[in-house]
């Protein structure tokens, strides 16, 4: 059938399914689906990693090819500093900027580093919205209670329980800072309902949260006056006789020369995996997505959690070809927004967690209920048109501008028509093992935001990815700072290289993969 | 499933339609490339590494600010080159870093943000109305308004002008008062959130009862359940 034909039906059927509700499913509903659909259970996806503190833990190819990579610096490095200072941080995203900022309010000599330019990143691209328990029907605990079933009971609580306790606490500090949350009319802040959550704790500035986060947070950056070093990444973190984190061999993109950076406390926030392209997939994430800090971790020896499992967005664009992967806000499921199969249909209650839906959609694409396109991609209708129906017109226009914006560059009118969509790969549930400071096993090695693993359990829920960022970008730069002042100056070695370029040798991992990735290869040569 | 499952740069769907090719000018070269791609991935499909110029690859980030022109149409136009699809005989080359100034502050010790915009932008009043900015922003904000109201002191308007910019930055090199409207917004925009915004009542309240401890008691209850009790208790919400 024609796309136009197959588009007309998502029409045809609204006013029927506006009349009927879908019901959520039960416990061990959800259990079966996800175990028979979603990607994190294809075994043929996964293996064993060789050696290093996971060894024989199941990961992705993708991710264990990684892990088990050889660091592109060379054994002879000079190791003589060009940097000096009290807190290095990686990364220039939501928790890059949040650990540099509390780092150097407690006056701390801060340097940032990041391989794109700061602010690029996924934090940007947060549409949902902050959860944040401010309603006065809501309260923390329930927070922690959402977040542990979304998650599927796998949650280190300790973690859970200090994010959900000092989200109010960062919608403060964000508020001082100038950040413009959407607001009620007595002027308490506004909240959403988002999928997953039993009460509305989604904390928004229309649907460009993230940007308006970032946007902020950059300028404050600067206004600091911290250092800052664009375009540069991290292949290597360096250490001392005893195996703490002392520094970092970075890598100026521009003119491939290493600069070495000598740093009392160093905090990774280099974000998730998504253009590992985990399975094939597509994914939502931004160009620098590559999983580094995993990789730096595990050779200085930290282990991973939960590195098995990832998220894939229910909603990422199949048609047009230009949108492909990327995301399409939840928050239009949030508001009523129906899923629709190939027969007119509604196959899953759209609130429900992410994980459910997603392999709610790809069993009805596998089952033959999908909608092809014309370049042979397949996926379901998100009926958009239906918000404005339901609450009237003009909804989309005021709540999603950005979305409107997204298909409009398209020609696609997301007023009048809907949009077809499929998941695509957009979360590293999982990895570096943290303490609820941030820190990991090794001394004086932080990492903070997607980077970091326990937190989220095996699925993390919409809107808990800013508020992790903001407070591990808070709890590590705070006290990575307080730290550095404490500890006198160390000795830069490779030593932990050199063990693990042993220890890849003895599990005949052939060489030819150089990791971290740093940027995908996507240039056809 | 396989072909729904594709990588970043294939043009190409197995079994879809092999894609028609399309001339187009990069940086002021030729290539031939799929048509209907997005700019960014004919830079990747033509060759070039890539370093500079991609961010997010979602339209949020403002990196791959980009100048365009289609064929036979003298109007240079901007786009994000994530968010543009290339057509034949189109030309384009991305924008370099521009040297626009941004003002250094401490916003919490502003004591009147709307008079301080004079001293931190002074250029900001002299816009002389020519409309480019508002003509080059990829986000059709209207920049030039959003200059004038920032000048006038309508922060609250310029906040919600300006939710959708991504700093791009395009609008600074076309100023002919030199001028960054960008920053201005930004600038004003933090000013009303920080000094001319309410603060909520109900979230001092909340940051209270966590200090006093109101939800001691049930955080106790509920960090002694064991594992299946705690799957009974979140089963029962929502």
């Amino acid at each position: 059938m024609e796309l136009n034909a197959q588009r007309n039906l998502v029409h045809q059927t609204r006013d029927a399914r506006r009349s009927k509700s879908f019901p959520k499913l039960s416990p061990a509903e959800r259990d079966s689906l996800i175990k028979k659909y979603h990607p994190d259970h294809r075994a043929h996806a996964y293996r064993p990693i060789k050696f290093g503190p996971n060894a024989g833990q199941l990961t992705v190819t993708e991710v264990a090819t990684l892990l088990e990579g050889e660091s592109p610096v060379p054994a002879d490095l000079d190791l003589t500093p060009e940097y000096s200072v009290d807190v290095l941080v990686v990364g220039g995203g939501g928790a890059g900027c949040a650990s540099a900022l509390h780092a150097h309010a407690q006056g701390a000599n801060v340097l940032l580093a990041t391989k794109l330019r700061l602010g690029d990143s996924n934090s940007v691209m947060a549409q949902g919205g902050m959860q944040i328990a401010v309603a006065p029907d809501d309260s923390p605990v329930q927070h922690f209670l959402d977040t542990l079933k979304g998650g599927h009971m796998k949650n280190d609580h300790q973690l859970l329980k200090v994010m959900v306790e000092e989200g109010p606490s960062i919608a403060k500090w964000l508020l001082e800072l100038g950040v413009l949350f959407d607001r009620d009319a007595d002027g308490n802040l506004h909240v959403k309902k988002g999928g997953g959550s039993s009460k509305a704790r989604l904390l928004t500035c229309s649907d460009y949260t993230g940007l308006e986060i970032m946007r902020v947070l950059k300028d404050e950056v600067l206004n600091q006056k911290i250092p800052l070093l664009e375009f540069v990444a991290a292949v290597e973190l360096l250490s001392d006789a005893r195996g703490a984190c002392t520094g970092a061999v970075l890598k100026d993109l521009d003119n491939n020369r290493y600069v070495v950076v000598a740093a009392k406390t160093v905090i990774l926030a280099t974000g998730g995996i998504g253009r590992l392209h985990i399975q094939g997939f597509p994914t939502s994430n931004h160009y620098g997505a590559t999983g580094d800090a995993l990789v730096l971790a595990y050779r200085l020896g930290v282990p991973l959690v939960q590195i098995d499992t990832f998220q894939y967005h229910p909603s990422g664009g199949v048609y047009p070809e230009q949108l492909v992967g990327a995301l399409v806000t939840e928050g239009i499921r949030s508001e009523g927004g129906h899923l629709v199969n190939a027969t007119g249909e509604r196959f899953v209650n759209e609130l429900d967690t992410r994980d459910v839906v997603s392999s709610s959609i790809i069993r009805e694409c596998e089952e033959g209920r999908g909608v092809r396109t014309p370049s042979g991609r397949v996926g379901v209708w998100l009926d958009t048109p239906l918000l404005d129906v339901e609450h009237g017109p003009g909804t989309l226009d005021k709540h999603f501008p950005a979305m409107v914006r997204q298909y409009e560059r398209y020609q696609v009118d997301i007023r009048k028509d809907p949009v077809l969509i499929y998941p695509t790969l957009h979360y590293q549930n999982g990895g570096v093992k943290i303490d609820v400071n941030g820190e990991t096993p090794v001394a004086n090695l932080f990492v903070a935001g997607e980077a970091s693993g326990g937190l989220h359990g095996r699925n993390r829920l919409m809107g808990n990815s800013l508020l992790d960022l903001m407070v591990f970008g808070k709890r590590t730069g705070t006290l990575a700072a307080e730290r550095a002042k404490s500890l006198p100056k160390s000795s830069l070695t490779l030593e932990h290289l050199k063990q693990f370029r042993a220890e890849a040798k003895r599990h005949h991992v052939s060489a030819g993969v150089i990791s971290p990735m740093v940027l995908p290869a996507y240039t056809k040569k | 499933m396989s072909d729904t499952l594709n990588k970043e740069n294939s043009p190409a769907q197995e079994g879809g339609l092999q894609p028609k090719m399309v001339t187009v000018e990069i940086e002021g070269k030729r290539f031939q490339v799929p048509a209907g791609i997005t700019l960014i991935k004919a830079l990747w499909y033509t060759g070039q590494d890539v370093i500079r110029g991609v961010g997010c690859l979602g339209g949020f980030c403002g990196a791959c600010a980009t100048y365009y022109r289609t064929k036979d149409d003298p109007k240079v136009k901007t786009c994000l080159a994530c968010s543009m699809a290339v057509e034949d005989g189109m030309s384009f080359s991305f924008m370099p870093a521009f040297p626009a100034r941004k003002a250094l502050y401490n916003l919490l010790e502003l004591k009147d943000p709307k008079q301080d915009l004079f001293e931190l932008y002074p250029e900001a009043p002299l816009c002389r109305n020519c409309n480019a900015c508002t003509e080059a922003c990829p986000q059709h904000i209207d920049v030039r308004e959003g200059v004038w109201k920032a000048v006038f002191g309508d922060f609250k308007a310029v906040s919600e002008m300006f939710m959708d910019c991504v700093m791009c930055g395009m609008c600074a090199p076309v100023c002919i008062a030199d001028i960054a409207p960008n920053l201005v917004a930004l600038y004003a925009s933090r000013a009303q959130g920080a000094h001319f915004t309410e603060k909520p009542e109900g979230l001092s309240k909340r940051i209270q009862e966590i200090s006093d401890g109101r939800f001691q008691q049930e955080w106790d209850r509920i960090l002694k359940l064991s594992d299946a009790e705690l799957q009974d208790t979140t089963a029962s919400t929502n």
